[in-house]
């Protein structure tokens, strides 16, 4: 008798569950064709293991808090990984126990994700993808990055106007990858085009300060006349300001750094380091407004633009205002 | 069972064949393998660029070296006891982010800069005591192995620093910076004040090594600790102390390192460990314990810091083969003191 009531209960509760996935799948489906009654977007990004993510992290919790605020019907939920294949965990869990309609992710490597956000996608989730790009485009319906052209190109430009086309150089990179490469040969492509501009040495100093520091002693020790520096990176720019005020050297007008970062940017603002004067945009913000072009987007129905790079722009003791967040950490 | 008399001659034989290797090792070339390496280095240092041989390019190399120097102090003595430490990089960048914390709090409250940057330094030789001790405490009354302790407070003390500075930047107070600038920035009769520091522990961890009963303890359970034990020497009590003093040591780098930079972030002190084991082992003391030198340390220390110098002052190889020419002269240098067979 209680074996077949069990079995009874296990039956109605087994088809009430299947009828409720039946109902939310069309839910979901419906979603993907009409403008979302509810909105459950997954972030998925690198934790804060450096100032660049610590602010990544922050700004994408930034825009958590003012979109579920401004629209009650969205969800979001942000996870950070400290590797690759935690991001590709976490995000099996976004889509399978939150149930996420949409995803945007900052991928830790292009190759190693493309496969997990390719599954997601089959599942009918929405994916913008955030900086790097996968290795099919086709795992993805948006991309959304920062112009790391530009981060090259820019410095160089204002470089060449500023000293008349003639100048020493000495230039730090960051650590090997694409990105590093592509800021690298933006610079160095502009430049090309001034004879009387050279660049005297690129080392890499792994985006660090303590690494900056030492390779910009040796700069020293070895370049006895240098105009500018390109630090390539706000935090590597730390590091070169303490060695050339180590070693007081005056022959070096300026240090240019990178990305924005907000006492880079208060320095310019304030004109408090005669060596600091402009710094091109690459803000970790970019997650923020991948974070809102997709809910907003998503509740409306909408597809975002396949790509959309966010311009990088130059930043001077005149715009210097717009660029400054003092709440973030970076 | 050997009987009598054929164990008699046995304590004389022995002692013969110690003061045999002990003479032997005296005039071993071997051991003069770091030497011979770095003088080897500054040889190529200097005519592939002059500036190399300046002075104030000594002096940087050296300053830089003193943190990974005064680490290495205090590794030896681990590893000589048998022990490692995975933990320093991570533990020197917490240190420098606790000790960033409490000086930008007191600013306020204490008047003098000075006494504020004192009480900072105090702190982290303090915490860094702590946190070595805590290390030998769990290694040895935990029993737990010392790479699984140390591997575990590495992460801990990473992700609490990273945590504290919220993914970026702790940052000392610009007053702060100007009073505390000096301890990296300044010399004494020409040299900068992190080379008589580094020279100063290495003095005081030589004659802690070889002509203290500390010393002879920490080398005899690197060498047998069953023997160690029965010969009714404290075990515990000594590794405890060797993870505490590398801990302090741990403590003095940082105090040193603050003013470099005034801040700490995620990435301050990455890899130090791999830097500190290296030029202990460069240095030629052995892996597995029992036997050590402190001198070879510092030899080990500056030679690492000689081949980055270099390549930084050269460009005749590609920066993406920096790190394969530092594998190289590694190894060179670890075959040039290879112990014989």
């Amino acid at each position: 008798m209680s074996e077949v009531a069990r079995y009874t209960r296990r039956m109605v509760l087994g088809t009430g569950l299947a009828m409720a996935a039946t109902v939310a799948l069309g839910a979901g489906l419906g979603g993907v064709a009409f403008a979302a009654d509810t909105v459950k977007l997954g972030v998925s990004i690198p934790a804060a293991t450096h100032g660049f993510t610590g602010g990544i992290v922050w700004w994408a919790n930034q825009a958590k808090a003012e979109l579920e605020k401004a629209h009650p019907n969205l969800k979001i939920t942000v996870k950070t990984a400290s590797g690759a294949p935690e991001q590709a965990n976490q995000l099996q869990d976004l889509v399978t126990v939150t149930k996420i309609d949409s995803l945007v992710i900052f991928p830790f490597e292009s190759a190693a994700l493309t496969q997990p956000v390719l599954q997601a996608k089959k599942k009918n989730v929405y994916v913008t993808v955030v900086d790097r790009g996968l290795t099919d485009p086709s795992a993805q319906d948006a991309y959304i990055a920062g112009d790391n052209t530009a981060f090259g190109r820019i410095p160089a430009e204002y470089i060449a106007k500023k000293y008349n086309g003639k100048a020493n150089i000495v230039a730090l990179r960051g650590i090997p990858t694409t990105l590093d490469n592509e800021r690298w040969e933006a610079f160095t492509g502009v430049l090309k085009q001034y004879p009387d501009i050279k660049i005297l040495d690129g080392k890499y100093a792994n985006w660090n300060r303590d690494d900056a520091f030492k390779v910009t002693q040796d700069f020293l020790t070895r370049f006895k006349d240098i105009d500018v520096v390109w630090a390539a990176d706000d935090d590597m720019a730390f590091g070169v300001l303490k060695a050339i005020e180590q070693a007081k050297r005056t022959d070096i007008k300026e240090v240019f750094g990178g990305a924005g970062s907000k006492t880079m940017v208060k320095t310019i603002l304030d004109g408090s380091n005669p060596l600091i004067h402009a710094d091109v945009s690459y803000s970790p913000k970019f997650i923020y407004d991948a974070i809102k072009m997709t809910a907003e987007a998503r509740l409306k129905g909408d597809k975002l633009p396949a790509t959309y790079i966010i311009p990088s722009s130059l930043i001077t003791k005149e715009n210097a205002k717009e660029f400054y967040f003092p709440d973030s950490p970076y | 069972m050997p009987s009598g008399p054929t164990s008699a001659p046995t304590p004389a034989t022995e002692a013969g064949a110690v003061s045999a290797r002990k003479a032997g090792r005296r005039f071993d070339p071997h051991r003069f393998g770091p030497v011979v390496g770095l003088v080897l280095l500054l040889i190529v240092g200097t005519a592939l660029n002059p500036d190399f041989a300046t002075w104030d390019n000594m002096m940087n190399v050296l300053t830089r070296t003193a943190f990974i120097g005064i680490i290495s102090i205090g590794m030896c003595f681990v590893i000589i006891s048998g022990g490692i430490d995975l933990s320093v990089g991570s533990m020197a960048a917490l240190i420098a982010g606790g000790m960033i914390l409490l000086m930008n709090a007191l600013a306020g409250s204490v008047g003098s800069p000075v006494v504020v940057v004192a009480l900072g330094m105090l702190f982290a030789l303090l915490l860094g005591g702590g946190f070595g001790l805590a290390h030998g405490y769990l290694i040895t009354r935990g029993r737990i192995e010392p790479f699984i302790v140390t591997l575990g407070t590495l992460g801990i003390f990473r992700a609490v620093l990273t945590w504290l500075a919220d993914g970026g930047a702790i940052t000392l107070d610009n007053d702060l910076s100007d009073a505390y600038g000096p301890v990296y920035y300044g010399s004494l009769l020409g040299i900068p004040v992190p080379v008589w520091v580094f020279l100063a522990v290495s003095v005081a961890g030589a004659v802690l090594l070889n002509r203290t009963a500390f010393g002879r303890y920490v080398q005899a359970i690197g060498s047998n600790e069953q023997v160690a034990r029965f010969a009714a020497v404290d075990v515990d009590r000594v590794k405890l102390l060797t993870y505490g003093l590398l801990g302090v040591c741990v403590g003095i780098a940082t105090v040193l390192y603050v003013p470099r930079l005034g801040s700490a972030s995620p990435t301050t002190g990455l890899l130090w460990e791999l830097e500190a084991i290296a030029a202990v082992i460069v240095g030629g003391t052995s892996f597995k314990g029992g036997e050590g030198r402190i001198a070879g340390t510092v030899i080990g220390a500056v030679l690492l810091s000689v081949i980055s110098n270099i390549l930084n002052l050269t460009s005749i190889i590609s920066v993406y083969l920096n790190a394969a020419v530092q594998g190289c002269v590694i190894i060179a240098v670890a075959f040039l003191q290879r112990r014989r067979p």
